[in-house]
């Protein structure tokens, strides 16, 4: 295992992301969303684009009454981000494929210390 | 507690949307394109796409009724309120998840060099591609309009304006050119004014029309295109105002169906109306389906000709033995998790000399080379037979692969 510097933590805002390359080639994703950091291979389960490169949005509900009826949309409160190349979303606290959650994408551990943020590769 | 000795990274850089290149965007595409050796064998992209209306000033310039070409060059001054062409409801970025369909106008392009070409070129290499077919994407929905002689108008404006500003500048793109197939005479024209132009490598039609295919007013336009060699192809897209498919309320929906809907009923006309055995050299291509919707049509074709040989008085063969004469274009690519059913679909087709590499690129749902090159159950040649050999056949093209994939250490440093 290595330990990879990113980013002193006050160039990280909340909402902000980093792409890291590590010297092995690999690359993945480093999200601080309110509060927390994640960190996701960066190669998308489905044809392997940049998966942590894409917008973040919030998971879309269909709203569903007491009998059964739709009755409209609206944004829920799962975070996802979305790969770029083909809409492929993943839930960002979790790293799962929201479109087959027996899929995920590798998740790598991330440590702050020193005012520093590192991965764990 | 983790124990981890610290490592330098090669890359640390944030993630913006201030910015985009083309093959910067790319970039694990071209990764791809490097370890599975592209640079070595051929491939064609039969089915890629420009947005021809980023270039509509230019286009409508070459519109020769004048009439029409003021109402043209006016619409683009009412800034979309209301258009002289007709679209089509969708949202095919998806709400914007698809970036690049609202960052590609950020791409610079070097002083004098032509942006569509500039841009086409960028993806074709990051992908590996040695020759793209380009067509066109709102006109896409050109055979609904409602007013003949803007189709044909516009047809013929977009492919002068194609065949002198990009075929004839861009060795390594070529077209099936856009047939205005609501007039059938003026879609006879078009096959015999453009037929020998550079870079003319066929006519296509866009299916979602309502003209038959089987009309005795196309047979000398079939003929025509048959005696010079050329492949006839059907690019396929969606009518959310169809009867049937106004009943679906997502885009996923009319998506899933549409694209197979209008290549079912002109497939299926072509057949059983006997095509095949009028024209028996006229090679006709399938475009933008996918591949399962021809699987089952072949099947349930045959299961009714076998019952109802009166009905296909023509045929000497059965329907499916037709279809394998026919190209299909693949993407977007169905990926079942078994593999087993993809590896039926491509043998009832005759994938090895019959199926066609596409991209759709730069649309929502574009595929990649890999979707061949990783299947399990494909041999080397018939990889390489589907991503470029039957295309070069088909297209009478050159095997000699012209692609650059760019260095990745270059592309990365070259930022965008």
């Amino acid at each position: 295992m290595a330990e990879i510097f990113v980013c002193p933590q006050s160039d990280m805002k909340d909402g902000d992301r980093m792409i890291v390359r590590t010297e092995a080639g690999r690359e993945l994703g480093v999200f601080f969303h309110e509060g927390a950091y994640y960190s996701y291979s960066n190669y998308c389960v489905h044809a392997g684009g940049p998966a942590c490169e894409g917008i973040l949005i919030p998971r879309v509900l269909d709203l569903v009454d007491e009998n059964r009826r739709q009755v409209g949309q609206d944004f829920g409160k799962e975070m996802h981000f979305v790969c770029p190349w083909h809409g492929y979303e993943y839930d960002l606290k979790t790293g799962e494929c929201v479109g087959n959650r027996k899929l995920k994408l590798k998740r790598y551990e991330v440590v702050t210390r020193d005012g520093g943020i590192y991965v764990i590769v | 507690m983790t124990t981890a000795t610290t490592a330098p990274a090669a890359e640390v850089r944030r993630v913006t949307f201030d910015s985009y290149a083309s093959d910067q965007s790319l970039i694990h595409a071209a990764e791809q394109a490097h370890k599975r050796n592209y640079k070595d064998f051929l491939i064609v992209d039969v089915d890629s796409h420009h947005y021809e209306n980023e270039n509509y000033a230019e286009v409508f310039e070459y519109i020769e009724n004048p009439v029409i070409k003021r109402g043209a060059l006016e619409s683009i001054q009412r800034l979309g309120r209301s258009t002289m062409l007709n679209g089509q409801v969708g949202y095919q970025d998806i709400d914007g998840r698809i970036t690049r369909q609202r960052l590609r106008k950020l791409e610079k392009i070097p002083e004098g060099q032509n942006r569509d070409i500039v841009m086409t070129k960028r993806w074709m290499d990051a992908m590996g591609v040695d020759y793209a077919c380009l067509f066109p994407t709102p006109m896409l929905f050109l055979g609904l309009h409602p007013q003949v002689h803007v189709e044909v108008e516009m047809c013929r404006a977009y492919n002068r304006w194609l065949c002198e500003r990009i075929l004839a500048e861009e060795p390594r793109l070529i077209s099936m050119l856009y047939l205005p197939f609501n007039d059938p005479d003026a879609a006879y024209e078009t096959v015999k004014e453009f037929g020998g132009k550079k870079g003319v490598s066929g006519f296509m039609v866009t299916s979602p029309r309502y003209k038959p295919v089987h009309d005795n007013v196309y047979m000398k336009t079939y003929a025509l295109i048959e005696e010079m060699g050329l492949p006839i192809s059907f690019h396929a897209a969606y009518n959310w105002n169809d009867q049937g498919l106004a009943m679906t309320n997502r885009f996923i929906s009319v998506h899933a169906l549409g694209f197979m809907w209008f290549n079912m009923i002109h497939l299926t006309n072509w057949i059983v109306n006997g095509l095949p055995e009028r024209f028996p050299k006229l090679k006709v291509m399938w475009i933008e389906s996918g591949l399962t919707w021809a699987y089952a049509l072949a099947q349930r074709l045959d299961h009714s000709y076998s019952m109802r040989v009166s009905d296909a008085p023509q045929l000497t063969r059965k329907p499916s033995e037709y279809m394998q004469d026919m190209f299909f274009s693949t993407q977007p690519m169905e990926m079942p998790e078994d593999k087993s059913i993809l590896e039926a679909t491509f043998k009832m087709l005759k994938a090895e000399t019959q199926l066609v590499w596409s991209s759709d690129y730069p649309h929502w749902d574009f595929d990649l080379p890999g979707v061949i090159y990783d299947l399990p159950f494909l041999d080397e040649t018939a990889k390489r037979n589907i991503l470029g050999g039957n295309a070069a056949r088909l297209f009478n093209l050159d095997p000699t692969p012209v692609k650059s994939i760019p260095d990745l250490d270059e592309l990365r440093r070259r930022g965008v």
